[in-house]
Formats: structure tokens, sequence, C-alpha cells
């Protein structure tokens, strides 16, 4: 069930543009999947006006914490990563429908790139949480962008392109060796859309299952308003409601 | 609390939520009890289904926002069929938003209407201003609206409710043809016809580069709109365009709305609608109104 929670913000860390909000409520947490997300008003910032949809970056449903990473790439996003601890930030959750879970056994790629790499944290510890060590494969203009190394790198084997060469192997995530090297049963992808499409497209060369989390702009987050449409197989569908992963099989890219 | 809008549609209170804010309600069910609110209008439905205007939509302005959604909907018979069996039993009034782009889509859709049960009023959707050819061209002369509204009025039975663009010289005038031609009441404003700007990239923001302003932006235009209908005619004036919060809703009402509408602010606050109902009776009760009724008008000037 959908719900408006007063968080408090109770750790900050700074990641050069980005920022890792931890935030915490004494309220229960419904059930949030991976790749749901949530909508984050933002207040006292006169040139936004509507609430930030952001990816679920960790959960902790013991401490009924949330963990957002976000990137500040506009003036709401900067009035976000602006909250002190103490803070009170009011978030709708959870929102959208969230990965496919996969099967025991089944070989999974997590590809990630800039602060598409968010929401993978949350899905590859639910995915250790029952026993399938994920391939992580992130890309980023350069190693600040790639946030947490370390702790992706304990929930499964971890590969990193930089377009600058800074870290990893140089250039784009589809360029990386691994996809000689190793196969794969499923494929997820979050990042940017070209990036995203290119990934689909490799994955549909290797007839591999592919699904991708969209972000499209939106309004409400709710499915009310019809803002943040995808052009699919079946018409005009809300990223948001329907969202905002999808398998690419019904995208029309 | 109650609002008799005449012609069969009675509110529980003066709270209703703006089309095409609040999906067919069930969107928002988690987050409010609809028996609390005086109805809910459901999206713009036409005739025929509609795939609206591509991606991008929406663009954020100064306490706003601009859409050109272009009125997506699976058409008249897909909501017969589908979503009002699973709506229809909600403890609150729910009217349609018909829209059209011809005469005699708006008169066939009225009249499929006018047979479900349980859609105590239609609101008419003359003003609809992201869609070629589309409804807007009705409601912008006392002609065109005139003509469409004594079409739909010969076939559709339950009340009718007009609601008009902003986007015209004199929108007193528009409203006084809407009730000559049968309107049981007008609803005021839609969206104020808008564009925005990506300087960087050279390129408009929206799709089809022009689309409809809401939010709280629009509320002093819409509330001196309605004040100017409210003058210019007897049958009751529903008011929207902005408004967020009870005091927002109580000023239209002293301007001479009957209702109110709530629709953009939705998105900021899923739960504002009821909110703004129970601040009404607040406001009613702090100010020694016996009954909300009482409020229309009631601007000393």
């Amino acid at each position: 069930m959908k719900q408006i929670i007063d968080f408090k913000l109770v750790e900050k860390q700074g990641y050069g543009r980005s920022v890792l909000l931890q935030l915490r409520t004494g309220r229960v947490l419904p059930e949030i999947r991976p790749g749901q997300f949530v909508q984050v008003r933002v207040d006292g910032s006169p040139s936004t006006y509507l609430r930030r949809p952001i990816s679920i970056h960790d959960v902790d449903f013991e401490r009924n914490d949330i963990t957002l990473l976000v990137q500040q790439i506009g003036e709401g996003t900067r009035h976000l990563a602006a909250a002190e601890v103490g803070d009170t930030i009011n978030v709708v959750l959870p929102l959208g429908n969230g990965f496919s879970m996969p099967e025991r056994g089944e070989r999974c790629l997590l590809v990630g790139g800039g602060i598409g790499i968010a929401p993978l944290y949350y899905f590859a510890k639910v995915m250790g949480e029952i026993g399938i060590r994920p391939t992580l494969l992130l890309g980023g203009k350069s190693k600040s962008d790639l946030i947490r190394l370390a702790d992706y790198e304990r929930l499964g084997e971890t590969f990193v392109t930089t377009e600058d060469g800074s870290l990893g192997e140089k250039g784009f995530v589809t360029m990386h060796s691994v996809w000689q090297k190793q196969s794969f049963d499923k494929i997820y992808v979050c990042g940017p859309k070209p990036m995203m499409k290119a990934v689909a497209k490799l994955a549909a060369e290797k007839d591999v299952w592919c699904e991708v989390s969209l972000e499209n702009l939106m309004a409400c987050g709710l499915g009310a308003c019809l803002c943040c449409v995808e052009d699919t197989v079946d018409g005009h569908v809300c990223v948001c409601k329907e969202g905002p992963v999808f398998n690419t099989r019904r995208l029309k890219w | 609390m109650t609002i008799d809008l005449g012609r069969g549609l009675v509110l529980r209170n003066p709270v209703m939520t703006a089309s095409g804010t609040f999906g067919y309600g069930e969107e928002y069910s988690d987050f409010v009890d609809l028996a609390q609110l005086g109805g809910i209008i459901v999206k713009g439905t036409t005739l025929y289904p509609r795939e609206g205007n591509p991606y991008p939509r929406m663009a954020e302005t100064p306490s706003g926002m601009l859409n050109c959604v272009g009125l997506q909907n699976k058409g008249v018979q897909y909501f017969i069929d589908t979503i009002y069996p699973r709506i229809k039993d909600y403890d609150t009034n729910v009217l349609l938003n018909l829209s059209g782009s011809t005469l005699e889509d708006y008169v066939k859709g009225a009249e499929m209407v006018d047979a479900l049960d349980k859609i105590p009023a239609i609101e008419l959707n003359v003003s609809c201003p992201n869609v070629k050819q589309g409804g807007m061209a009705f409601g912008v002369t006392t002609t065109g609206i005139s003509q469409v509204v004594s079409e739909v009025r010969k076939v559709y039975h339950k009340h009718l409710m007009v609601k008009l663009s902003p986007n015209v010289t004199n929108i007193a005038e528009i409203a006084m043809a809407a009730e000559a031609a049968g309107a049981d009441s007008v609803s005021l404003i839609n969206t104020l016809m808008g564009m925005a700007i990506d300087a960087e990239q050279r390129k408009p923001k929206l799709s089809v580069i022009t689309g409809g302003l809401s939010g709280a932006c629009v509320k002093p235009v819409a509330l001196r709109m309605v004040w100017q209908v409210a003058k210019a005619v007897k049958i009751p004036v529903v008011g929207l365009g902005g408004i967020s919060n009870a005091t927002d809703a109580v000023e239209f009402m002293l301007a001479g709305a009957s209702a109110v509408e709530i629709g953009t602010a939705n998105f900021i606050d899923p739960a504002v609608s009821v909110k703004v109902a129970w601040g009404i009776n607040e406001y009613c009760e702090r100010h020694g109104f016996a009954t909300v009724a009482e409020l229309i008008g009631a601007l000393e000037v």
C-alpha cells in the first residue's frame, strides 16, 4: 500500500555531485521491492513545484530507513541535497512495479550507468538474500561517478568502465570485455536512455531477456496525469505506474 | 456541508477532484477516503480512443506546470465496459468529463453516458487546449458553445456541467451562452495556454510546443474569472484553478463558486482534497457560518 510519510534525515554523505540521504520514520515501512521509486516533496524552492521521482538505493526494514542516492542535476535535486540532518523530508512510496525477481540459479547481469547505479544496490542486496550473486557492470564518465564501489563489490562480481579511463576499462559499458567472457540469463539495466538502448540492442543480439528502468519526466507518479508515457507495443503507457521497469520487448526502441 | 448543484447533483461537501488529475479515483485510494469528497471527475473521455500527444508532455514552471497530454483515453465504450463497473459503487459522485472533436462525437458520447445509472453528471469539456480541432474550438466562441451545449442538452437528461476555457476575451459571455443553451452549471477554469523553451537546446520543452498551464500560479486568474462569471449567470459556478488548500477554496466560494475542484495540487499532496474539505468546515465553524452554502458569493466589497 502506498503511503505519504514524513521522514527524518538521519545521515547524509556527499559524493561529488551526488549525495546519499538516509531517511528514517517511526512508522513501519510498507513492502518495498527493488526498482520501485519514491516521490520526494521539495520544500522551499521557489522555481520548482512538483515532487522529484528518485529511485530507492537501499532499505532497512529493521530501522525503517530508506536511502536515496541523489545526483544534483537541477534546482529540485540541489534543494534536496542541501537538506540537513534532522530535517523532515516528505515522501510518497512505494511507487511503480520494480524489477522482476530472477529465479535461483539464473545468471544475472546488472548494468548501471551514472546515477542509474543507485537502484541496483538494493536489487543486488535482495538477490543475495535469496541466494543469487549477480554480476555488476557499472559505468561512469569518470571514477568519481562510481559511488560506494566497495559496497557493490560485496554484493557481486563487479566490473567498471569509465569514459575517461580513470577507473576500470576505458569506454562505455557495452564495450566491456565481460560481454565476451561471460554469458547471462537475465540483464537488468538502469542509466541514461542512450546507454540503456545500447545495452538493450546488445541483449537482443545475444537473445537475452532484458529489463530497463526508465526515468521519463513525470508529475503525479501515480498513473493519473499521463505525462510520463513511453511508447510501447500496447500504446502509450505510464512509466510511473506500469514501469518504471519494462521488458525491452515491450518497448518500441 | 451539502451543496445542491441542481438537476439531481447533490454534493456531500463542495470539494471535487478535477479531471485529469485524479485518474479514476483508484490511483488515490491509498491516500483518500473518497466518501469524504463531494465528487470526483474522471479523466477526459472521448467517443473514440485516443493515444494522446507524444512524450514529452510536461514541463515544470514556477509554481505550476504545463501539460500537453492531448486527451489520451480509451474511449467511451471502454469506459462503460471496463472502468464504470469498477468505480460505479464509490460512495461519492462520479462525474465523467466528456470531450470531442466533432458535434456528433459529443452528442453520441453524451447519449451513451446518459444510460449509466451511477454517473449523475457530465462535465462537458469544450476547453482542452491540447488537441487539434479539439473541444476548445467550441469553447472559445458564443456560437460554438451554444451549438454544442444545446445539442448535448437534447440527449442528456442529467446534470450538465460545462467546463470553460480561460483562453477567451470575455469568459462571462461564454458562460451566459452556455447557460442559455441549457447548461446546469459551469466549471472554470481549464488550463491557460502556455509554452516553455529549453534555451540551451533551443527547443520547446513540450512535444507539441504549447500546452496548458495549471497549478498555484493560475489561481489569481481563475479567481477573477469565477468572480466575473458568478455575477453574470444564475446557474451554479464550480471554481478551479490552482486551489492548493482550504483557504484557496474558501476564496473561490466567496467569489461566487458553489463548489470547487482540486487539480494539480493532488500531484504534490495526494491527500490534499480531503484536507481541503475538512478545512472548509473548520473555516465555517470559526466564522460562524451555519452551512457551507452561506459562503457562496459572501465576498464583502
